[in-house]
């Protein structure tokens, strides 16, 4: 075997070894998806959006309040955490680029990001469930909230660091102060990296099942508040899994369909945003 | 309410010349007519690393003058300095003394932020900002506020009609600043600049990242506003700083090698290093 076909040889085992591996995960992936979609759909009607959640063995009912107490708690915070995290961000771009207190700050905020999720539902139990001896919406929120924020942080640092200098002097050299620079001009070049951070944090939230457990609980019933514990998609869907009754495990499947296709739609969106971004500039 | 603030800023100028005894600034006049910047001794840091030493010279009102001299040699620090711009980083600082209308404009009691009124700027790479050309025009006029709408629109014309941007954009003021060619972003910038009717003008290399169209488009422009302003030009392309300079300063090392008329330095040098300069024997 001459030196040429040895390589040519080589060259085509790797090739077909990483070719497979590529297939595999996107076999796994699709696989994933298909069933969800196949068995999720089924479980999709007008009942599953508009009805309240039965007792096992009653036929019909829906999720409608699992749905809204989702949409509830990852509204409330998204609202928390994207002004905080979008303010200890512009922190970290423009003003704690090389002090101590910034480097600690972004060293902190990158545990965060990567603490498991489940760390953060014990500590929101601990903090807000257990003095106020009751699992809530408000507890939920803050929870998911917490997660947020350190990725919107981060993202926002980021996306103001791509803003180039000359930007930044040119807003400076026409006489304008340094916070005007930064909302009037900064904020304007980074919006659409921003809100794709934030976009990408409400997904990564509206996918978590463990802090909800700890601190939003879950309930049969239609709320009054969020001051008492609150339904929602990822605990209804971990429950009724693990439940002996086919009805729930119908009903646990639509959960998953709902929560996989709009994370899919949200990640969708801000790939679509970012790509008419680059268009433009 | 903007001349308020400016006369009241003057004000505190002259009283604080007049408590503190300082003595106006060295307005020679020499063969130049009438000085707007006159430099002494400039010395500037880059933390531990000097990078200016002892430039001193002056700059003739609504005149060009051109910096050239090799990469690293100082010039943009140099012209960095008039509008205080290094403030911006940690550990950078000038020393010596910048007089522009009788003040020290190094002089920490004096705002940044008035300096930069008067001292406009345009960058190697043109900046525009992330909004539609009117608004990128009126950036500077919303800064100061105190505008009617009808004004603002005016000086937006007027400032497009004095970039030579106009004719191009007159039917497209809302599109964004982005969207524009490289060459029509870079006047953009320009207009941006004299819509606040500046005193200086400071360019730092405007034509470098600029087809040569582009390039002379500039140039014939910088002929025209240099009736109304002062204009100091970094460039790298001697053809150009003898195109459109009244003076040049060569720089070498972040020394001011030599500074005069621009047709004697580049005809009749009195230093061998200028010569070798811009004769194309060095650099």
């Amino acid at each position: 075997m001459t030196r040429l076909t040895r390589r040519k040889l080589t060259n085509s085992i790797v090739l077909t070894l990483s070719s497979l591996a590529a297939v595999a995960g996107l076999f796994m992936l699709t696989w994933i998806l298909g069933d969800v979609a196949w068995k999720g759909f089924a479980a999709i009607n007008w009942d599953f959006f508009s009805k309240l959640p039965t007792p096992p063995g009653v036929k019909g009912g829906g999720l409608v309040n699992a749905i809204v107490g989702t949409l509830l708690m990852t509204g409330v915070a998204t609202c928390i955490a994207v002004p905080f995290g979008m303010m200890s961000g512009t922190y970290l771009a423009e003003f704690g680029k090389n002090n101590k207190f910034g480097n600690v700050l972004r060293f902190l905020a990158d545990i965060l990001v990567s603490a498991p999720s489940i760390v953060i539902g014990v500590f929101v139990y601990l903090i807000l469930v257990k003095p106020m001896h009751q699992f809530s919406g408000w507890a939920g929120a803050i929870s998911l909230a917490i997660i947020m924020l350190p990725v919107v942080s981060r993202t926002t640092e980021e996306m103001l660091l791509l803003v180039p200098a000359e930007i930044r002097e040119a807003a400076l050299a026409l006489g304008s102060p340094y916070w005007k620079m930064t909302i009037n001009v900064i904020y304007r070049s980074a919006s659409s990296g921003i809100l794709t951070g934030v976009m990408l944090a409400v997904a990564r939230v509206a996918g978590e099942t463990a802090p909800l457990l700890f601190t939003a609980l879950n309930s049969p019933y239609w709320m009054h508040g969020m001051n008492e514990p609150m339904a929602n998609l990822t605990v209804v869907l971990f429950n009724y899994a693990m439940s002996p009754y086919d009805d729930w495990h119908r009903m646990a499947w639509g959960a998953a369909f709902l929560i996989t296709m709009t994370v899919l739609a949200v990640n969708i969106f801000t790939r679509m945003v970012l790509r008419t971004k680059g268009r433009t500039s | 309410m903007i001349m308020d603030k400016q006369a009241k800023f003057r004000k505190k100028i002259e009283m604080k010349r007049e408590n503190e005894g300082m003595e106006l600034g060295p307005h020679k006049k020499q063969e130049m007519g009438e000085i707007k910047l006159s430099i002494r001794n400039l010395n500037f840091f880059y933390s531990d690393k000097q990078a200016l030493f002892d430039n001193t010279l002056d700059i003739a009102d609504k005149r060009v003058t051109a910096f050239i001299g090799p990469s690293g040699c100082g010039k943009s620090t140099h012209i960095r300095t008039y509008n205080r711009m290094f403030e911006l980083y940690k550990g950078f600082r000038a020393e010596g003394e910048i007089w522009m209308d009788g003040i020290n404009i190094l002089d920490p009691a004096i705002p940044a932020l008035h300096l930069r009124r008067k001292v406009g700027m345009i960058f190697q790479k043109p900046t525009p900002f992330p909004m539609s050309i009117f608004d990128n025009i009126a950036y500077g006029l919303r800064l100061y506020g105190g505008y009617s709408q009808d004004e603002i629109a005016g000086r937006v014309s007027k400032a497009l009609q004095d970039a030579a941007l106009w004719d191009e954009v007159k039917d497209k003021l809302h599109y964004p600043g982005t969207a524009l060619s490289g060459g029509q972003q870079q006047r953009l910038c320009i207009a941006r600049a004299l819509a606040v009717e500046p005193d200086v003008l400071l360019m730092d290399e405007p034509c470098s990242a600029l087809d040569p169209i582009a390039s002379s488009k500039i140039e014939e422009l910088i002929g025209v506003i240099k009736e109304k302003i002062t204009i100091i030009i970094v460039t790298h392309n001697m053809q150009q700083a003898a195109r459109v300079s009244d003076y040049t300063a060569y720089m070498y090392m972040g020394k001011l090698v030599e500074f005069g008329a621009t047709s004697k330095i580049f005809l009749n040098p009195d230093n061998k290093d200028t010569e070798d300069y811009v004769t194309g024997r060095f650099g």
